[in-house]
Order: C-alpha cells, then sequence, then structure tokens
C-alpha cells in the first residue's frame, strides 16, 4: 500500500466523519426539543405474576389521570404519557426497567412499585438520579431517612397507618384477647408492631403471635392451637394469596364462631377471589372502596370516569392509587409550569388534594400522603345487591398526622 | 411452648394425619407412573392446576360438585392420553431425563395455556354446600370436608390397591413394570398398558386438583408448591412405591402439624429436613428399589 493514498483514506474518513457529525448536531436540537413536548411517566407494576390483576387495574386507573391531563390541555400544550413497564415483582427486574426509562426513555417522573422490596429499589435508582418517584407500594420503608430523598414521595397507606386505624376500630368492638398469624417477612411484622401500639392503651394482649412461612399452602397446622385459645380476636397479617388461603381454611376450621377475623389490608381483589363465604363478617382497612362514593364527590367522580374507561367495572383499591399517584404529579407539574424536579418537588409539598377520597397532602418531612383509612367488613352472600358490592364501609378513620410514625421515628430531623 | 393440653395435642394429631393423607393424594399419581413407567412427570403439579380448572368449568357448567368430581379425572385422564400417545411414547428407552424435560416444558405450556384461557387472576372455588362447616370430633372442630377428602382418598388408594394387586390387568402392569420384552413377548401390548397407566396417573392427579381447590384456591401457578411437596414425597416414600408414598406421606403431614405447634416458622422447612434425614439413612427412600434411577 503506498503512503499518498493511506494520506488520501485518512482525509476522505475524516471529512465524512465530520460530515455526519455536522449532520447529527443539525438534526439533534429539533428532537431535543420534540422530546421535551410531552410529559413522560414511567410506571413499573408487576403485570405477570401473582399480583397481576391489580396491575392491570393501576394502569387502567394511571390512564385515566394522563387522560383527564391531556383533556385540559396539558401543561401549556405539553401532552402526558404512560410508559408502562413490567417489573415482574423482581427487584433486579425494577431496577433496571426504571433505569431504562429514565436513561433510555428520558422520562420525568417515575410512578408505580407495588411489592416492598420492588420499591425500595426503584427508589434507589430514582434517588441515584434525582428523578421523582411516586411510590403506591403498602411498605413505607423507603419512608425511612436511610433510603429516603426529597425526590421519594409515597402515596400508599403503610402499615403503621393501616393497622393502627383498624386496631383502634377493632379492639374496643370485638374484644382484647388476640391471636396473631402472621407471614413471616418485613410486612407482616410491621403489621403485628402497628397493632400492638394500637392495643397497648387499651390494655389488648397478646395471646400468640404464630409467624407462617410466606406462601403457605396449608394453614391447617396453626388452627388447633387457635381453636384452643379462643382468642377475641385472630388478626391475619398475611398478603394476596396467603390472606385468601389463611381465611378460607379458618372459616372451615369453624373458627368465626368464637372468634372475630381481622386482616390489616383487606384487598377488593382478595376478596372477589376467595368468595364471599369464606370473607363472610372480616373486618379489615384500606385505602379505598368504590362506595365511598356514596360519601364522597370526589369518589364518584373518580369512579364515574373509570366505569366509562372500563365497561362499568369499578376501579380496585390498588387501581385508584395508581390514578393517584399519576394526578398528583401531572397537577404538579402544572402548577410549576415545568418538569423540572426541583420545582414540581416544591409544588407536590405544598399540594392539598381530594383527588378520589378526601382531603389528602404530603407531610413535610418523608412526603408521606396522610389519608382516611377506610375500616370495610365483608358482606355476606345474601346481602350483596351486585357482585361489586362486597363491603360495607363501617368506619373512616380521617386523616391525621399524629397516627403515623413520627418524623424522628423514622430518622428524619424534624 | 405453654398451654398445650392432651386435647390439642390429639387435634394437632389428627390435623397432621389429615394433612398427610393430602400429601398423599397429591404425590400417588406421580409416584405410580414413576413405579410403572420410570417417568419422572414434571407436570404433575400442571396436570394438578388443570384438574382445579376444569372443575370450575365444568362446576360452572353444571352447577353439581359432584357431577364435577367425577368428570374432572376422565376429563384430565384423555389429556393424560394424548400427551403419553404424541409426547411420551417416543422417549421410551431413551433415558431418564427425556421424559423429565419434555414433562418440565408441558407444564410450562399448559400453566400458560390456562393463563390465555381463564385468566392470571385465578378463581373463586367454594366448598360445597353439604360440606360446609366444622363437626365436634370431640377434641376439637374439624372441618367436614377435610374429612371428605380423607374419605375419598382412602377409598382411592382401596381402589388403587385393588387394580394393582387384586385383578388380572393389575398382573400385567405389575409384569410390564418389571420386564416389559417378556410381557410382549407373551401376546400383551404393553404401550396399550403404559398408555392407560399414564392416564391413570394424570387423572389422579387431576383428581387431586379438584379436591384441592376448595381448601387452596385456583390459579394458574397452583401447581408449584404441589409438584415440590409430591416430589418431597415421592422421594421419601421411595420413587414408585405406592405404599412408600402412603406411609411418607402421612409422617410428613404429622412432622409438619407437630412443628407448627412447637416453632411455626419452621413449619415448611421441617419436611425437607425429613427429606433430607432419609436420603442420608436410605438413599432410595423408604420403601424404594435401590437402583431404580439407574
Amino acid at each position: 500500500m503506498s503512503q499518498s493514498h493511506s494520506v488520501a483514506r485518512r482525509y476522505f474518513l475524516k471529512t465524512t466523519a465530520a460530515g455526519i457529525a455536522l449532520a447529527a448536531a443539525g438534526i439533534a436540537p429539533r428532537r431535543a426539543r420534540a422530546q421535551a413536548e410531552t410529559i413522560r411517566i414511567g410506571f413499573p407494576v408487576p403485570l405477570t405474576g401473582p399480583f397481576g390483576t391489580e396491575a392491570k387495574d393501576q394502569v387502567a386507573a394511571a390512564e385515566i389521570a394522563v387522560k383527564e391531563f391531556n383533556d385540559a390541555g396539558g401543561l401549556g400544550g405539553r401532552r402526558a404519557e404512560l410508559l408502562v413497564r413490567d417489573d415482574k415483582l423482581n427487584p433486579g427486574e425494577a431496577a433496571t426497567r426504571t433505569q431504562e426509562l429514565i436513561e433510555k426513555d428520558k422520562v420525568h417522573f417515575v410512578v408505580g412499585s407495588l411489592s416492598a422490596a420492588v420499591q425500595l429499589s426503584v427508589n434507589a435508582v430514582t434517588k441515584a438520579r434525582g428523578v421523582i418517584f411516586v411510590s403506591i407500594s403498602q411498605s413505607d420503608a423507603i419512608n425511612e431517612a436511610k433510603d429516603w430523598s426529597k425526590y421519594t414521595f409515597h402515596e400508599a397507606l403503610n402499615p403503621h397507618m393501616t393497622a393502627g386505624a383498624v386496631g383502634r376500630y377493632a379492639f374496643p368492638k370485638f374484644g382484647k384477647r388476640v391471636v396473631f398469624l402472621t407471614a413471616d417477612y418485613a410486612y407482616g411484622h410491621e403489621m403485628v408492631r402497628g397493632f400492638q401500639r394500637a392495643g397497648q392503651p387499651l390494655g389488648v394482649e397478646t395471646l400468640a403471635d404464630l409467624r407462617h412461612p410466606l406462601g403457605t399452602t396449608d394453614y391447617s397446622p396453626f388452627l388447633p392451637r387457635i381453636q384452643a385459645l379462643k382468642p377475641d380476636l385472630l388478626i391475619l397479617s398475611n398478603f394476596g394469596k396467603d390472606q385468601v388461603n389463611s381465611i378460607k381454611q379458618a372459616t372451615d376450621f369453624g373458627l368465626k364462631k368464637t372468634t372475630r377475623l381481622v386482616a390489616p389490608v383487606l384487598l377488593y381483589t382478595a376478596r372477589l377471589g376467595g368468595g364471599p363465604e369464606a370473607f363472610e363478617g372480616v373486618v379489615g382497612g384500606t385505602s379505598y372502596y368504590w362506595r365511598l362514593e356514596e360519601k364522597v364527590p370526589s369518589a364518584r367522580a373518580f369512579n364515574d370516569k373509570f366505569r366509562a374507561a372500563q365497561g362499568g367495572a369499578v376501579p380496585s383499591d390498588y387501581g385508584a392509587l395508581g390514578y393517584a399517584g399519576v394526578r398528583s404529579v401531572l397537577t404538579a407539574a402544572k402548577g410549576a409550569g415545568s418538569t423540572d424536579p426541583e420545582k414540581v418537588i416544591t409544588t407536590l409539598r405544598a399540594l392539598k388534594y381530594d383527588w378520589y377520597k378526601g382531603a389528602q397532602y404530603y407531610r413535610g418531612c418523608d412526603h408521606q400522603a396522610v389519608q382516611s383509612v377506610l375500616i370495610i367488613e365483608s358482606k355476606k352472600a345474601g346481602a350483596m345487591k351486585n357482585p361489586q358490592d362486597v363491603f360495607d364501609i363501617v368506619h373512616i378513620d380521617p386523616p391525621d398526622e399524629s397516627t403515623l410514625r413520627s418524623c424522628q421515628e423514622l430518622g428524619h430531623k424534624a | 411452648m405453654t398451654g398445650i393440653t392432651l386435647d390439642l395435642l390429639l387435634l394437632q394429631v389428627f390435623t397432621g394425619l389429615a394433612l398427610g393423607t393430602i400429601f398423599v393424594l397429591l404425590a400417588v399419581g406421580l409416584s405410580l407412573i414413576f413405579g410403572l413407567l420410570t417417568v419422572v412427570n414434571f407436570a404433575h403439579g400442571a396436570f394438578f392446576m388443570v384438574g382445579a380448572y376444569m372443575g370450575v368449568y365444568l362446576l360452572g357448567v353444571t352447577g353439581s360438585f359432584w357431577f364435577s368430581l367425577v368428570g374432572v379425572p376422565l376429563v384430565v385422564g384423555v389429556l393424560g392420553l394424548v400427551v403419553e400417545r404424541a409426547l411420551i411414547r417416543p422417549l421410551y428407552g431413551r433415558g431418564l431425563d427425556y421424559p423429565l424435560l419434555l414433562t418440565f416444558g408441558l407444564g410450562y405450556v399448559l400453566v400458560d395455556l390456562i393463563r390465555i384461557g381463564f385468566g392470571i387472576e385465578g378463581r373463586t372455588f367454594s366448598t360445597p354446600a353439604a360440606l360446609q362447616g366444622s363437626v365436634d370430633i370431640g377434641v376439637g372442630h374439624f372441618p367436614l370436608y377435610r374429612l371428605f377428602v380423607m374419605a375419598v382418598t382412602a377409598l382411592l388408594l382401596l381402589a388403587l390397591w385393588w387394580l394393582i394387586e387384586g385383578t388380572r390387568y393389575g398382573l400385567i402392569i405389575r409384569a410390564g413394570a418389571r420386564d416389559p420384552d417378556i410381557v410382549r413377548v407373551l401376546g400383551v401390548d404393553v404401550s396399550r398398558v403404559w398408555l392407560l397407566v399414564f392416564a391413570l396417573g394424570t387423572a389422579l392427579a387431576g383428581l387431586a386438583g379438584i379436591l384441592a381447590a376448595p381448601m387452596r384456591g385456583v390459579y394458574p401457578e397452583m401447581g408449584i408448591p404441589v409438584l415440590i411437596e409430591a416430589f418431597v414425597v415421592t422421594v421419601v416414600g421411595g420413587m414408585g412405591s405406592l405404599r412408600g408414598a402412603v406411609v411418607a406421606g402421612l409422617l410428613i403431614g404429622m412432622v409438619v402439624s407437630l412443628t407448627s405447634l412447637v416453632a411455626p416458622p419452621m413449619a415448611n422447612i421441617s419436611m425437607f429436613v425429613v427429606m433430607a434425614l432419609v436420603l442420608l439413612l436410605r438413599p432410595s427412600g423408604l420403601f424404594g428399589r435401590a437402583g431404580l434411577m439407574g
């Protein structure tokens, strides 16, 4: 190969490269502008796996919030878009998807997550990259100072609030001798602590705290002992299939003759899966149940929008959280007139909102949504007016910061 | 632990027996297929799940639990016939791992087919009205439905025992399991025997599915823990031994129940401790024949 030939080729390469770079530079600003026009919200939820039903409901409800925002003209013409990703209920998967959402899809906000572990991993990613994350998981581990950042918001209830509200309702009404049947992991333990704290001033006595392995299918070995103890209350601090099976089998063992069954969180979907016979008379807490519309106008408005979009179906508790989380960030972005995280944080912190269940706001120190807890009782098959009429709302525990774990307790300064 | 009275202990033992009966029911189909065909059926949990879903479907169509209870093993048995004829038969004589891998994959396919057909969220399956509630058995209240399941399982085991040990057909099955070539020389169509045994094993898995549905609920992943439980029982009892499956099932039910009384969080792991101990002391299980896996 001759010298001149080589030089000529290098020259050719250099000029073409420069040409391409120039052309690229010409395109780049235009694309960046185009991207700035939509507001993108990343939405990692467990579409596949045991909570697929809840996750799909969350997506359906979140889409309503996006549509509302767009129909109202968006943020000065900027429309919103929901980018749904399947976190597969797996913290590693969730972290990867969230990272992609932020770096590749350039989302402005992240709303979502259902499991406690997924929430922690999503929060770690959003915190490191300075992206606002509104969690709709029932656990509040991310509100503790060691994991929290100013970008972290928590829209759902937390174990302490739910267990406290249910305990304050149930102990005076049903009795003070209590047995716990608890899923042996952080969520179950947190619930038991919440109940015991609420029960202490009322003189509640724990007869036994039976811890069962997560995912137990047969609860019969635990039930003879509970039967022998004859507690006033059996509190089932477990979730999903575990809750359905343990309630079903406790009912079969005739426990309801002597004992009231109580669950800290009673999900609409779990009750549909378990059937009316097993759940009859079971009392529990929830963030939302559609019949709140009989008392709260914003609930009616939300239900009507959901019914119109979903062929008459009513939103579940988890679904409603998806709506609330997305509506909060979009409203805050509109209020700030920008998607700049610092500005949106300021408006979110100042937000006093009533999206679907009455007055709410995010607490200053940890951004936990201060809100009401509904106490519901599962209806008997004969008393149901339609298949959606599964619970009665027997009490509403009003929003009150004193029912939350204090800021100091979570490790925050004030 | 305080407060353990004699009544409680007796009820706990009885609960353990009932739980053991369910374990036997879950394992018997798996054990049968392995014992006679030397096929490790990893789709056992999936057939169990299909049985529960067929139960939901038939109950919806006919409204009768009793009809469904008879219909489900028939439907799942027919599915077993198809699977054996189309998928398992070409793999005979190729070693243990071929049908194992095939059924492993088949399990996933069945679970996803059910997800597509019936949705991912699971179905309600109420205890039949005649079997609801609990009865006083002297030491405490016990669910009527579990007593019913115990009775059905006992009858089923008697019938199986009679079929295999007491009939001409059972003689052919046993002979076919020991030396298929000689049986073939004697003019018996061994492949038809295997076809029917496989179908019987899957029918039993399906029956276990509908019987378990009122206790455990119905959802696509319901077969996963069952596959594990059935394998533990089969391994402890000795791969392929029906008698072993019965003894091991009851033993494990008892161990899980008593562990739950004294150390609740250890309930699940206790069955694996039993399995580890048995495998250390008797590698081929309580009643297993040595060298069957080789």
